[in-house]
């Protein structure tokens, strides 16, 4: 009976201070143990980048979570901010539960909240994230817009220990779209790609790490047109400096 | 105290506290017991009902865990099996008889208070003789200091499990391997660990911490007097949250004579490893008049605790260098499930790092890395006797997988104790057959930092229900890459060295990893206990069970204490 009531009290994991303490203690038994809930932020990107078209933008990317092994509550966030227009070009929100699915691989479900300069949008998601053989982290989604146009990306990193403090991450991040979706700017088929190395140093234990590192971005097909059309570039190379945080 | 020996013994008062702790490399706030970290040592007498009241101070709530004492499981300290902890500003009595004697120690059981400084030693002088003879007696209670608090660093490893290794292999290290062992070995080596997403480098998860003795760290280097030619007993307790160490006193031999607070047939040894929550008491007869260093590595030679034993204040003796860091090999890797080494794609075992073909089928001994024969005089082959198999030409222990990356050498060539050395001195229970076995696999998920046992974390697990009266054998199969030092409370466990009736009996056994080790226990306390990993934060994040022992003398019966019952308990059990 017990066992069940704390079942409960497991699932509202967002709530849980306000149970355990005044119920049970109340009942005036031992309880048992309630899940470990944890929280954390990580910014994985929070960056400076100037182009070699002397463009310069404000990049993160980065997310919060709290919850217990079972499940977490997510909000991803990423965007690119131009310093001189002062105005978002890329502005992203994800809101996803996140359960364990395999040892090594969660399953993630939820919105996304497009709300850059140009058209909002929002989407459906079901992604993967964890980490595959030989130390990639993986992380990929499929995403199902307002609209009802499909697309997925996948976002694939590697840390390479050059000391156990010096580290050189190579990521690479590629959109695939299904269909196209010209008010938002994406053409079906490969719509874009990043890639980038970061060469970080640990300063203060891994919860700030400065880096430097260059990132190259590309359009594709129709994505390369629709942008040709805005007068936007659809490649650029970017000088970054900029830091890691986990918290 | 004028009490007469039929009264109650002595009345002990703790006071819990938030303290400043000084390692001397940092300083933090911790937790501590009247006033200081580590508390007092605690000398009880064999035979004395003890009395002690416990004061809050925190504004949280705490509690007192007697590690090891036999005593009624109201008594045991553990929040949420055997009582409901202790409130801020509340004060809690304990009144138990002291029936054992040895070197023993006190810690929180709430929370990670105890990483955090709140630990204690306890001494139990027996009634009668010890059946060893010493001049002086030094408690030696080792602790792992970490400048981020318990909670902090339970958080960092849940985000990221490798947040306090820094002892990964790098790019240099690979190009070191390639030039060692050809591009193709290092290569299958690194292979082999990226295919299980696993690392051979996990040792330790937490590293970064100052290795304290009795509160003190390596530069502010505790001493002990001694008169040269005096036997000096010391009781050694490993109070650490996470760190394992081996211990050598370079110049002196030591002779173990009491593993986790009982006798043992003594043993000489140049250097012994300390589980975390063991203890091992020592004698050392140093001779001459000068300084030696006790010098405690971490098994992942992340840190030591350094003291000294000198004639007089202030003199110090050399301090040893770290040795190089272990690491892992596959043969460690050998208790994991679906671990089929013949399925493994890519991996050249005639190539693989750190695996000792000399263990596996072949034996060959000029492949014996590591193994220098040259430095093996001076190894007393007598006292290596007992546990060793007749057949086995060289120092294998059968604690330790096959090859095993993490099996102890010596660093003076000399003896390295193993749990297969240990002998009762006077056992403490009939010889029986045990009345059932229960297999408990260690098991987890280091991406994850989930701990569990059978697969099963705490949370979700049912209590394992034994009978008053019976003798389990437990089964502990470790499936996981990391020691873990497996602590049942209220009753002893046999550890099975193979020595009959002169096993051993222990309150902490140490299970490595890929290796099975058998622990038997006379089920003759009743009540609920705990039995989990001594790692705090593999017990945290799951590797803990609530043990329930049914049917005892009492049984119409006990019932779960409530903060009720247990004022009633208290009051009353002495009337």
């Amino acid at each position: 009976m017990r066992k069940k009531m704390l079942k409960v009290t497991a699932s509202s994991l967002l709530l849980p201070a306000l149970f355990t303490g005044s119920v049970l203690a109340q009942e005036n038994t031992l309880a048992e143990k309630e899940p470990n809930v944890f929280y954390g932020l990580q910014m994985e990107e929070l960056e400076y980048r100037y182009s070699d078209t002397d463009k310069e933008l404000g990049v993160w990317n980065g997310d919060a979570f709290i919850g217990t092994d079972e499940l977490k509550f997510r909000w991803i966030t990423e965007g690119e901010y131009v310093l001189e227009e002062r105005a978002f070009e890329t502005l992203e929100n994800q809101f996803v539960l996140q359960k364990p699915l395999w040892d090594f691989f969660d399953i993630k479900a939820g919105v996304r909240f497009d709300t850059p300069e140009g058209p909002n949008r929002t989407y459906g998601l079901i992604g993967l994230a964890g980490l595959a053989p030989y130390w990639f982290e993986v992380d990929t989604n499929f995403y199902v817009s307002e609209k009802g146009d499909t697309s997925f990306d996948v976002d694939i990193e590697y840390e390479l220990l050059l000391t156990n403090y010096l580290i050189l991450t190579p990521s690479a991040d590629i959109d695939v779209a299904f269909s196209s979706d010209e008010e938002a700017g994406v053409g079906s088929g490969l719509s874009s790609t990043e890639l980038g190395a970061r060469l970080s140093y640990d300063l203060i234990d891994r919860a700030f790490s400065p880096y430097v590192g260059v990132v190259y971005e590309r359009l594709y097909g129709k994505t390369e047109d629709f942008a040709n059309e805005h007068g936007e570039d659809a490649d650029g190379w970017f000088l970054t400096v900029g830091a890691k945080l986990l918290f | 105290m004028l009490a007469p020996a039929f009264a109650l013994g002595d009345v002990y008062d703790i006071s819990v506290d938030r303290v400043t702790i000084n390692t001397g490399e940092f300083e933090k706030e911790g937790i501590g017991y009247n006033g200081s970290s580590p508390g007092p040592v605690l000398r009880f007498k064999e035979g004395e009902d003890v009395t002690i009241n416990v004061t809050n101070n925190l504004d949280e709530p705490t509690s007192i865990h007697w590690h090891g004492l036999i005593l009624p499981f109201q008594m045991d300290g553990v929040p949420d099996i055997s009582f409901v902890g202790i409130a801020p500003g509340e004060t809690f009595t304990y009144e138990f008889p002291i029936v054992q004697t040895g070197t023993f120690w006190f810690h929180s059981h709430t929370g990670f208070q105890e990483p955090n400084g709140a630990y204690g030693a306890i001494v139990i002088e027996p009634e009668g003789r010890e059946p060893f003879r010493y001049d002086r007696d030094y408690v030696v209670q080792l602790t792992d200091q970490h400048p981020h608090s318990g909670d902090r660093i339970m958080r960092n490893l849940k985000m990221m499990p490798d947040y306090y290794n820094r002892q990964q292999q790098t790019v240099g290290d690979f190009f070191e391997d390639v030039a060692d062992e050809g591009f193709q070995a290092a290569l299958a080596d690194r292979m082999a660990w990226g295919d299980m997403r696993m690392m051979s480098s996990d040792v330790e998860d937490v590293q970064g911490f100052t290795a304290l003795i009795n509160g003190e760290g390596p530069e502010q280097n505790w001493t002990g007097l001694f008169k040269p030619g005096e036997r000096i007993r010391l009781r050694f307790i490993n109070s650490s949250a996470m760190t394992y160490f081996d211990i050598r006193i370079p110049g002196l031999e030591m002779t173990v004579v009491q593993a986790d607070g009982n006798n043992v047939q003594p043993v000489k040894v140049g250097e012994f490893r300390i589980a975390v929550a063991e203890t091992f008491d020592v004698i050392v007869q140093p001779k001459e008049d000068r300084a030696y260093t006790i010098f405690a590595e971490s098994m992942g030679r992340s840190g030591y605790a350094r003291g000294t034993l000198a004639p007089r204040q202030n003199m110090v003796a050399e301090v040893p260098e770290l040795r190089e860091p272990p690491e892992l090999t596959m043969a460690d890797m050998s208790g994991m499930p679906g671990m089929d080494h013949s399925n493994m794609e890519g991996m050249d075992h005639s190539n693989m790092k750190g695996m000792d073909h000399s263990n596996t089928e072949g034996m060959d001994h000029s492949n014996m890395k590591g193994m220098d024969h040259s430095n093996m005089e001076g190894m007393d082959h007598s006292n290596m006797g007992q546990g060793m198999s007749a057949d086995s030409a060289g120092p294998s222990d059968p604690f330790y997988a096959e090859g095993s990356g993490l099996t102890p050498e010596a660093f003076n060539g000399g003896k390295f104790l193993s749990y297969a050395d240990l002998r009762a001195q006077n056992p403490l229970y009939e010889d029986r057959e045990p009345t059932r076995e229960i297999e408990l696999r260690l098991t987890g998920n280091m991406e994850r930092y989930i701990w569990s046992i059978n697969g099963v974390k705490y949370e979700d697990a049912d209590p394992i229900r034994l009978q008053y009266g019976e003798r389990v054998r437990f089964k502990l199969v470790n499936e996981t890459m990391m020691s873990h030092p497996m602590h049942l409370h209220g009753m002893w466990s046999i550890l099975d060295v193979g020595a009959g009736k002169w096993n051993p009996i222990k309150h902490t056994v140490s299970v490595a990893p890929g290796t099975t080790v058998y622990m038997e226990t006379e089920v003759d306390a009743e009540g609920q206990w705990a039995f989990h990993c001594h790692l705090s934060y593999h017990a945290d994040a799951g590797m803990f069970r609530k043990v329930v022992v049914e049917g005892g003398p009492g049984d119409e019966g006990w019932s779960e204490p409530t903060s009720a019952a247990q004022a009633s308990t208290v009051k009353g059990s002495d009337s």
